[in-house]
């Protein structure tokens, strides 16, 4: 059932209706991916959840210090996703460089049990921001590797779907746990290290490595070879350097979630105890939305549900700085919200893969979340200044007409990508 | 299906996944369960600490409030004990209170409501500990005040990042009037003033506020900014933070006045060690006080001569005691309530 790398894309040469003429079946190694990030998201959500309690509990006021520290890990943490992308390309077994991030993950999830002091706590959760970084690339090549061409999109959105699910489901019950216990946060612990262990186990025992990169290493095409590393001809070539640019572009203008919040939340437009169902109800729409839009990208076109995702998040915008108030507005934004989401997050994946080689895939997709995730944290800092200067309704305004700008620049940016993509 | 084709069995795989799964959640759940057996029989115990019956209002005579931190009954509740004896049995109050302070007529509580979602309040309670009003915080509580008039509210909280939004936390520090028609004003709002230049970064974090006794517009407190950290002078009116001395955090200010008290970091700034100092307004001399613990508290002024503040127990998680401690560096630091935190004294 696997399809080989090399035939990936194949489909593109057919016609339009022979691509549509293939019908959808679920990948059985997609949706073990799916269940392995479901149960390692109620794990990391969990704790997530209950973290800042925790946290401000054991370290005082040096939480802030704690802040800090934690904003430069995450940058580090999506810097290692190209690296590792880069390593599994290059060694050709990505499942094992994924069970190394999986694993990573689960071992500080035990350290954290025993961890007291503000750099054993600062060290474990950054070693659990490193298995983050490194799992993804790898993981998303082993779905893209697994995915029929012509479903690319929503064989991601398979994948998003269960994993929203475990980022929804580990708040909650990480809430019921500390309802029994008010402060059984080592409970809320102990509980996330045995989700994590079952991820771990079901990805060692039932995602299978790349039989077809094993094959050509056997065949010895690549054995003595040089390490596959991206570099600019390629990425001029192949349309995945227009495709960075243009993430990286629409990256700089999403200001996180958080801020619209804040914007609604200065407007009055909900009550301050409400604020944490927020970011609850964005994930319910973006796990109901997340294979309808996969679905609608495979059909329609990745890139113009891709570029049609950011549409929504700057309604969003346009919805949280005029001053509609009440719980249309709010109920609005989450949607539109949950909708950029879908249409951007496997989306993008799913792009980045169909455009690089098949020895580059990790690389590629590594490099194409990274660019996002690392211009979506500048944009959180630069929007807090700008917020700052100008308060909320102009800086929402602002940033929502450099995003439109950018929306309509997008074909011009993208025009080699999707030319690229036609001829491969 | 699809999966046949795999050399070993899939039945041999589908057992090892159910056996991972059943010991990794029978080994938590057993965990857990042991949790909440724990945890309920320490909340039907009787308290560690000699208690008296709650629900009576705040005493006539000189009082200290506090948090009840013994274990057993009562955990978490303010409580009041004599001044005259500060070790005899606590008045608890039925109300739980992460933070608390009072004055003779009044209490401010902040907490945290456990739920579907973590929620944090304020609840002001008048002498009979009946509750007066009530509003929501933005996030942990962490230190409280009331002015001495009992006009204004003091609080400040530690916000965080949400999982989208990235990590990150700060701290929110507002001036609640309890007058009626008026609302709550975020210190951050105001104008930080250093050597007369106004500082705009946006890392400013403003904390820890002190009422100056007998002036209702004036108070001191912490603000930070670009690492930089200021013991600042607060006015209501003129809206404005001007910054007075360096490395000051969590100012208390003595009953006459003349004297702030506050912790001073004398290690790096990502793993503090806060010793307690006191700065002589008059004079601007600092004085390092012999407590040899990093003391993360915001100090309580017993008398003129005199600080308290909260130590955890290493012993106890969520455990803490009441130390007392002479403003004269030679002063040895000296037990006052055993399993208490957050005190304040009130004559």
């Amino acid at each position: 059932m696997y399809i080989s790398v090399s035939d990936r894309n194949g489909g593109q040469g057919g016609t339009e209706q022979a691509r549509t003429a293939v019908p959808f079946r679920f990948a059985p190694t997609i949706v073990w991916l799916g269940i392995v990030s479901l149960f390692t998201d109620v794990s990391s959500e969990s704790v997530a959840a209950v973290l800042p309690l925790y946290l401000t509990g054991y370290l005082g006021l040096s939480v802030i210090a704690f802040g800090v520290l934690d904003g430069i890990n995450q940058g580090a943490g999506s810097l290692v996703r190209i690296a590792a992308g880069w390593y599994s390309d290059r060694a050709g077994r990505p499942k094992y460089v994924a069970l190394a991030g999986y694993g990573l993950s689960a071992t500080a999830r035990l350290a954290l049990l025993f961890a007291g002091g503000f750099w054993s706590l600062t060290g474990t959760i950054t070693a659990d921001r490193i298995g983050k970084g490194i799992r993804t690339a790898p993981r998303d090549a082993l779905i893209t590797v697994n995915a029929q061409p012509e479903h690319l999109a929503r064989h991601f959105g398979v994948h998003r779907m269960l994993d929203t699910v475990g980022a929804a489901l580990g708040p909650l019950l990480a809430a019921a746990i500390l309802l029994l216990i008010p402060s059984g946060y080592s409970t809320v612990f102990v509980v996330s290290l045995a989700f994590a262990v079952i991820g771990v186990a079901a990805l060692a025992l039932f995602v299978p490595d790349l039989p077809a990169l094993k094959l050509r290493t056997a065949s010895g095409s690549r054995k003595a070879g040089p390490a596959p590393i991206i570099r600019w001809r390629t990425l001029h070539r192949s349309g995945l350097g227009r495709l960075l640019i243009t993430a990286g572009l629409f990256g700089l203008l999403t200001v996180g979630d958080g801020f619209i919040y804040l914007a609604l939340q200065d407007r009055n437009a909900f009550e301050l105890q409400w604020f944490p169902m927020l970011y609850v109800g964005t994930n319910a729409v973006f796990l109901a939305l997340a294979i309808p839009l996969g679905r609608l990208a495979d059909r329609w076109g990745r890139t113009k549900v891709f570029v049609a995702g950011h549409l929504a998040l700057l309604a969003c915008y346009l919805l949280a700085a005029l001053p509609f108030t009440g719980a249309g507005a709010v109920a609005g934004c989450l949607v539109l919200l949950g909708i950029f989401y879908a249409a951007t997050d496997g989306v993008l994946t799913a792009l980045a893969s169909q455009l690089v080689s098949p020895e580059r895939l990790a690389t590629g997709i590594g490099a194409a979340q990274t660019v996002v995730a690392v211009n979506r944290m500048v944009a959180s800092a630069g929007f807090g200044v700008l917020w700052f200067a100008v308060g909320p309704t102009a800086a929402l305004i602002l940033v929502g007409c450099l995003l439109a700008l950018a929306v309509l620049a997008s074909p011009l940016l993208l025009g080699r990508a999707k030319a690229a993509k036609v001829h491969a | 299906m699809i999966l046949r084709a795999r050399p070993t069995g899939d039945k041999g795989r589908w057992a090892v996944l159910l056996l991972v799964a059943a010991m990794a959640l029978a080994g938590a759940g057993f965990f857990a369960f042991q949790a909440v057996q724990r945890f309920q029989e320490s909340q039907a115990a009787a308290s560690e600490s000699d208690v008296s019956a709650g629900g009576s209002p705040l005493p006539a005579e000189p009082f200290v409030l506090f948090r009840n931190t013994a274990s057993g009954q009562a955990y978490g509740q303010a409580a009041t004990v004599s001044l005259s004896d500060p070790a005899g049995a606590r008045a608890v109050s039925g109300v739980d209170c992460d933070r608390t302070y009072g004055t003779r007529s009044a209490v401010i509580c902040l907490r945290t409501q456990r739920g579907l979602v973590t929620r944090f309040e304020a609840s002001l309670y008048d002498r009979n500990w009946q509750q007066q009003r009530s509003w929501a915080l933005r996030g942990i509580p962490s230190r409280a005040r009331i002015d001495s008039t009992g006009n204004s509210v003091a609080t400040t909280v530690f916000v965080t990042g949400h999982s989208y939004a990235g990590a990150g936390f700060s701290t929110e520090t507002s001036i609640t009037p309890l007058g009626a028609g008026s609302e709550s004003g975020s210190l951050e709002e105001f104008a930080l003033l250093v050597n007369g230049e106004k500082v705009m970064a946006n890392d400013r974090n403003i904390w820890g506020v002190t009422f100056v006794p007998g002036q209702p517009d004036a108070f001191y407190a912490t603000a930070a900014s670009s690492g930089r950290i200021w013991l600042v002078k607060g006015s209501v009116s003129e809206r404005t933070l001007t910054a007075v001395h360096d490395g000051a955090e969590c100012p208390s200010i003595s009953p006459d006045g003349t004297r702030v008290a506050y912790k001073k970091n004398a290690a790096g700034p990502l793993d503090p060690h806060w010793n307690i100092a006191v700065l002589d307004l008059a004079s601007g001399r600092e004085t390092v006080l012999r407590e040899t613990a990093s003391v993360d508290d915001q100090v309580e002024w017993l008398d003129n001569a005199t600080l308290l503040y909260g130590l955890p127990r290493s012993d106890e998680a969520g455990d803490s005691d009441i130390w007392q401690i002479g403003v004269d560096p030679a002063a040895n630091p000296v037990l006052f309530i055993e399993h208490a935190w957050s005190p304040s004294v009130v004559r």
